[in-house]
């Protein structure tokens, strides 16, 4: 089915978020919530709850868009125990703040679903691993938890039942890489966020080296609307897998979309996955800002790359943004960069963000991050060379998971920004640097470097 | 039996053999570089110098495929069927490509490097690095600073391979270092008010694949080229890790640990490391001297076996013959102590001289200087409180040659009841105000008092004491042989458990000491120069507890419990 007027796709996400204390257990449980729930635990065996999520292909909305049901399932089998769920709320991907709005907003939606969650993989204890700088976000969910162990959602025996379930919130360490998963669980340990190779992976020796399930904040969401409305609900919205790709499990199911940049009216919208990036800008943004073009768009969070204007076609699903060079859907925050941006400013941006972020465990990362950060200095202090193009690039293919050569992916994340800027803005680059550099452009031997840029 | 596939080459590995990519290849005589890995420590994969292209064979077809990404080699497990290729040219990229970005930020103070010369940069750098620096050079930065009273950090030239946390962390168990800030910003610290010390600090050194870590009692002190190894045996205490000396014209510069499973891993502690400053101190005993009529004669060692018969036998001989062999007419009662400090080889030899003039001669063990308690670690290092490298062996033999082992105080006791009328006593124990390392006195309350007083028992008897260090018995002897350091002397120990390593010498013993193995084998009449392999054959044939003993002792020794019920 496809929305001929997006803006009048009814949310379900978002359903409760404008109502007068939509955060409160009263208003919740007001408009239906907690009632799957109940029935869940009445009268659905876990396994069959595990099954109706994993036939509703749902897809981790955290970022790699990993099938939820599948990833449950490799939790192994008749383990003692304990086993952990974190519900990753770390969020810290640039331009993304759906979980934010979630859980400032409705709480107890993100509860209901990880209570499910926790009962279909036998998790008796689960963390909420949030961001630092959410205040509200801690205070809402905290007071949210605080109103279910009163309720008797949480504790001994949920809601009468058998299951049993102790929710903790930890206030995240203040970075980036706190959010991947095996970092998140380091941290969580108590030690530096630096992530863990695999294998072995979380599911099965995680947390505490106790098998553990780590979902989005989102993805939990929606496994509370699976619940409420079924499987066909969920697979009635987005796109179908690929019928020439046996491995694409599809995109279903509704998103909660980042728009912000240059746009009329920045937000978190909800729609169906595989709507297209100019329906976005255009049908919930209100277009361009002050009616000006855009010149390119990130499609998921910076780590994902960038559109050129001419690309915004690309369809806002797991398989859209693959097809224009990009990293992947991310997040699906989409960030809007009008024809006024110099896309060596953009970079250089984004180059000091992953030099900010690298945990520093992995030589290629660690390195790869500063030295492009330090090129895209110089090149901005007007000493480029056409040189360091060529050499960007390579850094840029040399560096992440894809290639083989790194722990974790914030390197992929760092790469992909860089690779399709050049490559899609080459002669804009090539322009900047011949402008600011007119008589050394076309050197090539190795320049002296500019004082130390600092990064703390 | 598994095989794996090593650039076309194949391998047979055992089935209960748990190697990685690494490993397997150095069977196959292929290095792959490495940083953070190392088999004593936890595997991270950080620094990515190892990645190699993996794929698997099939059993059936033969068919192999190979998986896109490369690959950690220290991080992949070899199984039967696994292929490697650590030859292709995208995994020459990828080594090429972690050189540079380690080099991005490097000081390359190699010429005021203490790791010049035996750096994995340098070396993996040169067969492995670009020809061309193609990153903005940035002035030379090598800030210093202190990490503890052992190890000082060079921090611009540290590659993070995060060995040295590691080896804190699991290895010495205190966990002093770490790492702090993030990204390229990263050091190697200490948290204020909490320095590196413990007893192992001093391995974090030989762990540190480039000179980001000081030894601060060896910086500066030796380009590393100048100097030789020589493969040897600690005599701090009786754990006996093998150790390497590394010396330049008979001066030791540094003692490393030196690998060996069934004794030390990869480690030594502290005490070892640095415990050997007294082999080169100006106090040591350099002269044998004889007493004539209460006056102190210089002996020459051409007169040592005239003078010694006569000692031992009290029958007087010419200097220009050999005294006569087995000759005690006047029946004198002997004794000799066999020091814990002496080689099985040297104590069997002394043992077999003195019993030449008395066959009941008492044999005793020497003193056993003990300091504190066992100190374990927690990957099982140990530090023994027992402070001498040969008390098993010394035993051993004592059990094979008089059925008993008569120790240092029952030997006293004896002594004081019917005195001897000749004792040979041998020492080489390490200063009594000796200190473990760390600035610490260890001298027992016993060993302070051998420094001064002579023990009661002793004072009637013609003494001939071997020593490096004056004391109150060396003073009261009759005849003063001045001895060497373990380092100087060839032979075998038997550490705590049982493990009998063989060393050579390393240097040379300062003039006018003579070797306590070439003595002996001068007084036993033997032809040529002291050769410890054939004194262990002897000892190996004649005594069925030293029986593992015979044939080539392998680097990492014996162990002579081996096929014995016991
Ligand atoms: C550098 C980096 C940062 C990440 N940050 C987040 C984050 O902030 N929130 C999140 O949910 N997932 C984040 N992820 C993805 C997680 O590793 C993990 O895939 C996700 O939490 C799984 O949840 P899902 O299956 O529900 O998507 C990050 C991944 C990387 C490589
Ligand atoms: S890829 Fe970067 S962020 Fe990830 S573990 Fe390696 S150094 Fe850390
Ligand atoms: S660590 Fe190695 S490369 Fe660096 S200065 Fe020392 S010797 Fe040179
Ligand atoms: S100081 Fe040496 S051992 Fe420690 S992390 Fe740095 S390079 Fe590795
Ligand atoms: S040795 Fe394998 S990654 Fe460092």
């Amino acid at each position: 089915m496809r929305w001929n007027l997006l803006s009048e796709f009814e949310p379900i996400l978002l359903a409760n978020i404008h109502r007068e204390h939509s955060h409160t257990l009263r208003v919740y449980e007001e408009q239906g919530g907690y009632r799957s729930l109940k029935r869940v635990l009445a009268d659905q065996p876990r396994e069959a709850f595990r099954d109706l999520i994993k036939g509703s292909a749902l897809r981790g909305r955290g970022g790699a868009g990993f099938p939820c049901g599948l990833k449950w399932t490799f939790l192994p089998e008749n383990h003692p125990g304990p086993v952990y769920f974190c519900l990753n709320a770390d969020e810290s991907e640039p331009g993304t703040f759906n979980n934010r709005i979630l859980m400032e907003e409705d709480p107890h939606q993100v509860l209901e679903g990880l209570i499910l969650s926790c009962y279909a993989t036998k998790a008796a204890t689960a963390y909420i691993y949030l961001r630092y700088e959410y205040p509200l976000a801690y205070k809402h969910l905290q007071s949210a938890i605080d109103e279910l162990y009163a309720a008797g959602y949480l504790g001994d025996g949920v809601c009468g039942s058998e299951f049993s379930l102790n929710i903790y919130l930890h206030r995240g360490a203040a970075a980036y890489i706190c959010g991947e998963e095996t970092g998140l669980i380091e941290s969580l340990e108590g030690r530096r966020a630096w992530p863990r190779i695999k294998p072995p992976f979380p599911a099965v020796e995680g947390a505490f080296r106790k098998p553990t399930v780590v979902n989005n904040v989102e993805t939990a969401a929606c496994v509370k609307q699976i619940a409420d409305r079924g499987v066909d609900w969920f697979r009635s919205l987005g796109t179908p897998p690929d019928p020439n790709n046996p491995r694409d499990p599809g995109s279903f199911g509704p998103k909660l979309y980042c728009l912000s940049g240059h746009v009329e009216k920045p937000g978190c919208y909800e729609a169906p996955l595989g709507i297209t990036v100019s329906e976005l800008i255009n049908d919930f943004g209100g277009g361009v800002w002050k009616g000006r073009k855009a010149k390119a768009a990130v499609p998921g969070g910076i780590s994902m790359g960038l559109l050129t204007a001419d690309e915004l076609d690309c369809k806002l699903d797991f398989s859209g943004p693959g097809k224009y060079g990009c990293l992947g859907l991310g997040t699906a925050a989409v960030v809007v960069l009008d024809e006024t941006v110099s896309i060596v400013d953009f970079l250089h941006n984004t180059c000091r963000f992953f030099a900010h972020e690298s945990c520093g465990q992995c030589t290629p990362c660690r390195e790869g991050t500063s030295w492009s950060l330090k090129m895209l200095d110089r090149i901005r202090a007007g000493q480029g060379r056409l040189l360091d193009l060529d050499l960007l690039l390579e850094i840029g293919d040399f560096i992440g998971i894809m290639p083989g050569t790194t722990i974790c992916g914030l390197a992929d994340g760092a790469a992909w920004p860089i690779k399709n800027a050049i490559r899609k803005f080459r002669d804009e680059f090539e322009e900047y640097i011949k402008r600011t550099n007119p008589t050394g452009y076309m050197e090539t031997s190795p320049p002296l470097a500019l004082e130390l840029h600092s990064i703390h | 039996m598994a095989i794996v596939l090593i650039d076309g080459q194949e391998i047979e590995i055992g089935d209960d053999e748990r190697l990685n990519g690494i490993q397997v290849a150095a069977r196959a005589g292929v290095e792959v570089p490495h940083y953070c890995w190392h088999p004593g420590l936890s595997v991270v994969a950080s620094c990515r110098m190892c990645l190699v292209e993996t794929g698997k064979r099939d059993a059936d077809s033969g068919e192999i495929s190979m998986l896109p990404k490369l690959v950690p080699g220290c991080q992949t497990p070899a199984r039967d069927g696994t292929v490697f290729v650590t030859d292709s040219e995208k995994v020459r990229q990828a080594r090429a490509m972690v050189e540079e970005d380690l080099l991005i930020r490097h000081p390359v103070d190699c010429p005021i490097c203490d790791k010049a010369g035996e750096c994995h940069l340098q070396d993996y750098h040169f067969e492995h690095g670009r020809p061309e620096r193609r990153a903005d050079i940035k002035p030379f930065h090598s800030r210093r600073r202190e990490l503890g009273e052992t190890v000082t950090l060079f921090v611009d030239r540290c590659v993070m391979c995060t060995r040295c946390v590691r080896f804190t962390r699991e290895v010495s168990g205190d966990a002093e270092l770490m790492v702090v800030h993030r990204g390229a910003h990263e050091e190697i610290d200490v948290f204020p008010g909490f320095p590196l010390e413990n007893k192992l600090s001093g391995n974090v050194v030989d762990l540190c694949p480039v000179g980001a870590l000081g030894d601060l009692d060896f910086l500066y002190s030796q380009r590393v080229w100048f100097m030789k190894q020589h493969a040897s045996v600690c005599a701090g205490c009786s754990t006996g890790c093998s150790i390497q000396v590394e010396e330049n014209q008979d001066r030791i510069h540094r003692l490393k640990p030196r690998e060996n499973p069934h004794v030390n891993q990869w480690w030594m502690c502290d005490e070892g490391r640095y415990g050997w400053k007294y082999v080169h101190d100006n106090a040591r005993c350099l002269a044998p001297q004889q007493k004539t009529e209460g006056a102190w004669q210089p002996l020459d060692w051409s007169d040592a076996p005239a003078v010694l018969h006569a000692a031992l036998s009290g029958e007087n001989c010419s200097p220009e013959n050999s005294p006569p062999k087995n000759s005690n007419p006047k029946k004198r009662r002997l004794a000799a102590v066999l020091s814990p400090f002496l080689t099985v080889e040297e104590a069997y030899l002394l043992a077999t001289y003195i019993r030449q003039y008395d066959e009941n001669a008492v044999l005793a063990l020497g003193r056993i200087p003990q300091a504190g308690a066992d100190e374990s670690f927690p990957n099982g290092f140990t530090i023994r409180a027992e402070k001498c490298p040969n008390r098993r062996g010394v035993e051993m033999l004592l059990s094979a040659l008089t059925g008993d082992v008569l120790s240092w105080e029952s030997f006293l006791e004896q002594a004081a009841e019917t005195p001897f009328d000749a004792v040979w006593i041998t020492g080489g124990y390490p200063p009594v105000n000796g200190n473990d390392g760390a600035g610490e006195d260890v001298a027992s309350e016993e060993e302070k008092s051998l420094a001064t007083e002579l023990p009661a028992g002793l004072a009637s008897s013609t003494l001939i004491v071997q020593d490096l260090f004056d004391s109150a018995l060396w003073r009261q002897a009759d005849i003063q042989l001045p001895s060497a350091a373990f380092v100087e002397r060839s032979g075998s120990f038997v550490n705590a458990g049982n493990r009998l390593q063989s060393f050579e010498w390393a240097i040379r013993p300062p003039a006018g000491v003579m070797t306590e193995g070439q003595l002996y084998w001068r007084l036993l009449d033997r032809d040529g120069l002291y050769n410890a392999r054939r004194v262990l054959e002897d000892v190996a044939r004649e005594h069925i507890a030293f029986a593992a003993a015979s044939g080539e002792i392998p680097a990492t020794g014996r162990d002579l419990l081996l096929n014995q019920l016991v």
